[in-house]
């Protein structure tokens, strides 16, 4: 009889410990090892001793934490490529979350785990797409986990916006979003519709989507978005951090026409606060029928859940046959993306 | 794809707060729409589509059916509003979506269909639309359509789209009906102008514009007509053959809220006036007032309570003579002959006020202390009756404005080309050693005092919620305003009318500002208004 993973994986104060492993996933202080899903905040905290992520991960923590703080041993596994660390089988795979996003597949004496981390099941150009894995506990997100999250297709969203864009060639659209993951999708969905023109970026954003580049994924003339070309940005789609989009920053802007994308702009309560004039609704996350799907595809008669809705999420579940379970784990992000 | 892409122009209006984006959007409407579904978005903008509505409790029933109760519970939690959960709740069905159905049909359909089968009918709308198209039909046929474009802006956006000035739409649009494609067809150069008939239509007023105190003094008074400015609502009356209507300033039809005003109109004639609170000889200030406007319908204690009356200000039509082309002094002298024939119940002439001198009119002014009186207003003795604010033949000429020393408490950012600057002031007075607020203000000041205040609020925040900044209670602001008045719905006890920055007083420290007492040492006393 494989031993159940509730004996072998464990909430810690410092997050979710794979004992006989003697590691963490995605530990929330400074651990010894840790293996992380992918590069947001709140996912990637600094000060590690060792690091096991994707290379793409690895980078993208080495570019935001600086080489000392993103882990002093860093190990790349490739998605798909198996491990052993004292007798747990550990493997990679893709997320569809961001850049580099993988689950982490557990395996101790025939019984198997799968901490997904983050993710989505949307097409998105700029990462792999999630694969499922069956397994014996799958443990995801609930950030969307309400049946009034389903994300429209990015598509349209985009659509939306170019119409907009149309009807007020003058202004400009200033779209806040994450520096990470986000801002790269968004800048490929614009180019995928056609958008060819220079979308010039806040400062906060440009350093993540050069990399971005150089790990291979185009996107296009990113100029910065200095008020020394401000003639430039009247008709311009220029993205920022959501904080900078109707502050200071955004006086170099002509008449700024304030857009956020999250999945939260589903609900108009949240689109309101902020002066948000014009809510997109594209995510990274799972909506509801992506989580439900994903649980029952995976067969794991047991889903773990990290933070989000879980309420409503075990409920589903259980009218399943699937048992769920809240891990209440703190320090995550209840904001979307970071 | 018309309720979507309707629902999408209902979407952008909720969302876009300053007025060019909604005429933007709207225009965009009236140029890439079909007839006749831009025409029932219009009447819908416009609050003039009547449809049979449906019960909010039918839309719960028709969501419960198909969704688990603890899940509909959680997500009502959640999101908080009705007809916004049952709307992204909805089951979509897998498999090619069915086409989405037109406005049109969705209104035609609505009017004919027998009353059982309206409930099967909205569940298949629900089910072939996405999430903001089924939040814009349940909307539609409950009834609770509410965006921030009334029918003037919808008008102004018409005449925009067109070309035309929009008091050539104002003239013909109480004579046309949803889904208005004459009116589309006349503005498209592809029809006559819509001829109302004798149906009673709304004629746009004639404006003022402000006068100052050195332009009033180079005035010659044997040019002019004064009158008193009175502090309620300009109004139109219109009564003939086919009916008798009261229209707001902007066109708005407010019959209904003002049905004692309606029924005295049994005369052929359009006529200019104010409409006041009276009792008796006394006008009552304009929050009185306040108490009767909006209203889709009135009851009898209101009535009672606020009696209105309109006092005339000019004749425009006689029967069925044009007068608006004849100077304002022989207008005059019909009205009061008009008057002297007619004496209708619930309408007096508002006086013209005789002077010698502009000194004299002056002093008059100065001397006017009545809460119901605003000011002056001018007229050019041959002045035709001319639609909009056409400079030089009709002034106003207001009361000194009263102001207090008020201290900054809040400040909001504003939107659009203000979205980054902290614009939007709450500024309070002293009371027993607190302050209170009194009013808001987001007007007055300078390009340079609106950055000088937004780097003094950042400078100064001690509190922060959503768009709110709470600042040290340091700055003392100049406000000035037009009236004081009691209010029960303010915490201080006191609303201000028309509240602006008149200056930063940087020299002045806070515990120097005015007190409640200042404030109602300046509210006007009701009644004393000259008849």
């Amino acid at each position: 009889m494989p031993p159940h993973p509730d004996t072998w994986l464990r909430v810690t104060e410092a997050g979710l410990y794979c004992e006989p492993g003697g590691f963490f996933v995605d530990p929330l202080r400074a651990v010894e090892r840790a293996v992380i899903t992918h590069a947001h905040s709140d996912h990637a905290r600094p000060g590690h001793a060792h690091v096991l992520a994707t290379a793409e991960t690895l980078a993208l923590m080495r570019e935001r934490l600086g080489e000392e703080r993103a882990g002093r041993a860093q190990q790349a596994l490739r998605y798909g490529e198996a491990l052993t660390v004292n007798g747990v089988r550990l493997w990679l795979r893709p997320a569809g979350h961001v850049l580099g996003s993988a689950q982490v597949c557990l395996e101790w004496r025939g019984a198997r785990a799968v901490v997904s981390g983050d993710y989505k099941r949307r097409p998105d150009p700029t990462c792999p797409p999630f694969e499922p894995e069956r397994c014996d506990v799958f443990v995801t997100e609930a950030t969307f986990a309400l049946p009034v999250f389903r994300h429209p297709p990015a598509e349209q969203e985009i659509a939306r916006l170019l119409r907009s864009v149309a009807l007020f060639p003058e202004r400009t659209h200033v779209i806040g979003c994450y520096a990470l993951g986000k801002a790269q999708r968004l800048i490929a969905l614009l180019r995928a519709a056609g958008w060819d023109r220079p979308i010039p970026l806040h400062g906060a954003l440009a350093r993540l989507c050069a990399l971005y580049e150089r790990l291979g994924v185009p996107l296009g003339p990113l100029p910065p978005a200095t008020v020394a070309e401000k003639e430039k940005l009247a008709g311009a789609i220029v993205l920022a951090p959501p904080a900078a989009i109707a502050d200071r920053w955004a006086r170099r802007l002509a008449e700024p026409l304030p857009c956020l994308a999250s999945g939260w702009m589903r609900v108009r309560q949240r689109a309101r606060q902020g002066g948000v004039e014009l809510p997109l609704v594209i995510s990274d996350h799972a909506d509801w029928p992506e989580l439900l799907a994903t649980c029952e595809e995976v067969q794991a008669p047991e889903v773990w859940i990290t933070h989000g809705r879980e309420e409503a999420l075990i409920h589903a579940l259980a009218q399943r046959g699937i048992h769920g379970r809240a891990l209440h784990l703190v320090g995550r992000g209840e904001e979307e993306g970071e | 794809m018309s309720l979507p892409a309707f629902a999408e122009l209902l979407e952008r209006l909720v969302f876009t707060p300053g007025r060019a984006g909604k005429l933007a959007l709207l225009r965009g409407w009236f140029a890439g729409q079909p007839d006749p579904d831009r025409g029932i978005g219009l009447a819908a903008l416009a609050g003039e589509l009547v449809l049979r509505t449906a019960k909010p409790a039918l839309l719960r029933e028709l969501v419960a059916a198909r969704t688990d109760p603890t899940l509909f519970a959680l997500s009502y939690d959640y999101v908080g509003d009705l007809a916004e959960t049952i709307a992204l709740l909805w089951p979509e069905a897998a498999g090619p979506a069915r086409p989405a159905p037109r406005l049109a049909e969705v209104v035609a359909a609505l009017e004919a269909a027998p009353r059982a089968e309206i409930p099967g009918l909205i569940a298949g709308w629900l089910d072939a639309l996405d999430a903001g198209g089924r939040l814009a039909l349940i909307k539609l046929v409950t009834g609770g359509l509410r965006v921030g474009a009334a029918g003037r802006l919808a008008r102004l956006a018409l005449a925009a789209w067109a070309g035309v000035e929009v008091a050539a739409i104002e003239e013909v649009w109480h004579g046309v009906a949803p889904p208005y494609e004459a009116l589309f067809r006349w503005l498209e150069g592809r029809g006559p102008r819509p001829d109302p008939a004798g149906a009673p239509v709304f004629r746009p007023l004639m404006l003022a514009h402000p006068l100052e105190e050195r332009e009033a003094a180079a005035l010659d008074p044997a040019e002019w007509c004064a009158e008193w400015k009175w502090d309620g609502i300009r109004v139109q009356l219109t009564g003939g053959p086919g009916g008798a209507r009261l229209w707001s300033r902007s066109g708005e039809d407010i019959s209904a809220a003002f049905p004692e005003i309606v029924a005295a109109t049994g005369f052929h004639a359009v006529l200019d006036g104010e409409l006041l609170v009276v009792r008796g000889a006394e006008v009552a200030p304009f929050s009185e007032l306040q108490q009767r406007l909006n209203r889709k319908s009135v009851t009898p204690r209101l009535q009672r309570e606020f009696p209105v009356a309109v006092r005339l200000y000019d004749l425009l039509f006689e029967g069925e003579e044009d007068l608006r082309p004849r100077p304002f002094a022989e207008r005059r002298a019909r009205l009061e002959a008009w008057f002297a024939r007619n004496r209708p119940a619930r309408m007096e002439l508002s006086p013209l006020i005789p002077f010698g001198s502009m000194e004299e009119l002056a002093r008059l002014r100065a001397e006017a202390r009545a809460a119901a009186i605003e000011g002056l207003m001018l007229k050019r003795r041959d002045s035709a009756y001319l639609a909009g604010r056409v400079k030089g033949l009709w002034w106003k000429w207001k009361r000194d404005p009263l102001t207090l020393d008020c201290v900054l408490m809040y400040a909001q950012r504003g939107h659009g080309k203000r979205s980054s600057f902290y614009s939007d002031y709450t500024f309070g007075v002293w009371k027993e050693g607190e302050l209170v607020p009194v009013g808001k203000a987001y007007s007055g000041y300078t390009d340079e005092e609106l950055l000088w205040l937004d780097r003094w609020i950042r400078e100064h925040t001690v509190a922060r919620f959503g768009p709110v900044r709470e600042v040290e209670k340091a700055l003392v602001l100049e406000v000035a305003f037009d009236a004081a008045q009691r209010s029960s719905r303010h915490k201080s006890g006191f609303a201000l009318r028309f509240p602006r920055i008149a200056r930063i007083r940087r020299d002045k420290p806070a515990a120097e500002a005015d007190g409640i007492e200042a404030v109602a040492a300046l509210v006007a006393e009701a009644g004393a208004a000259p008849a």
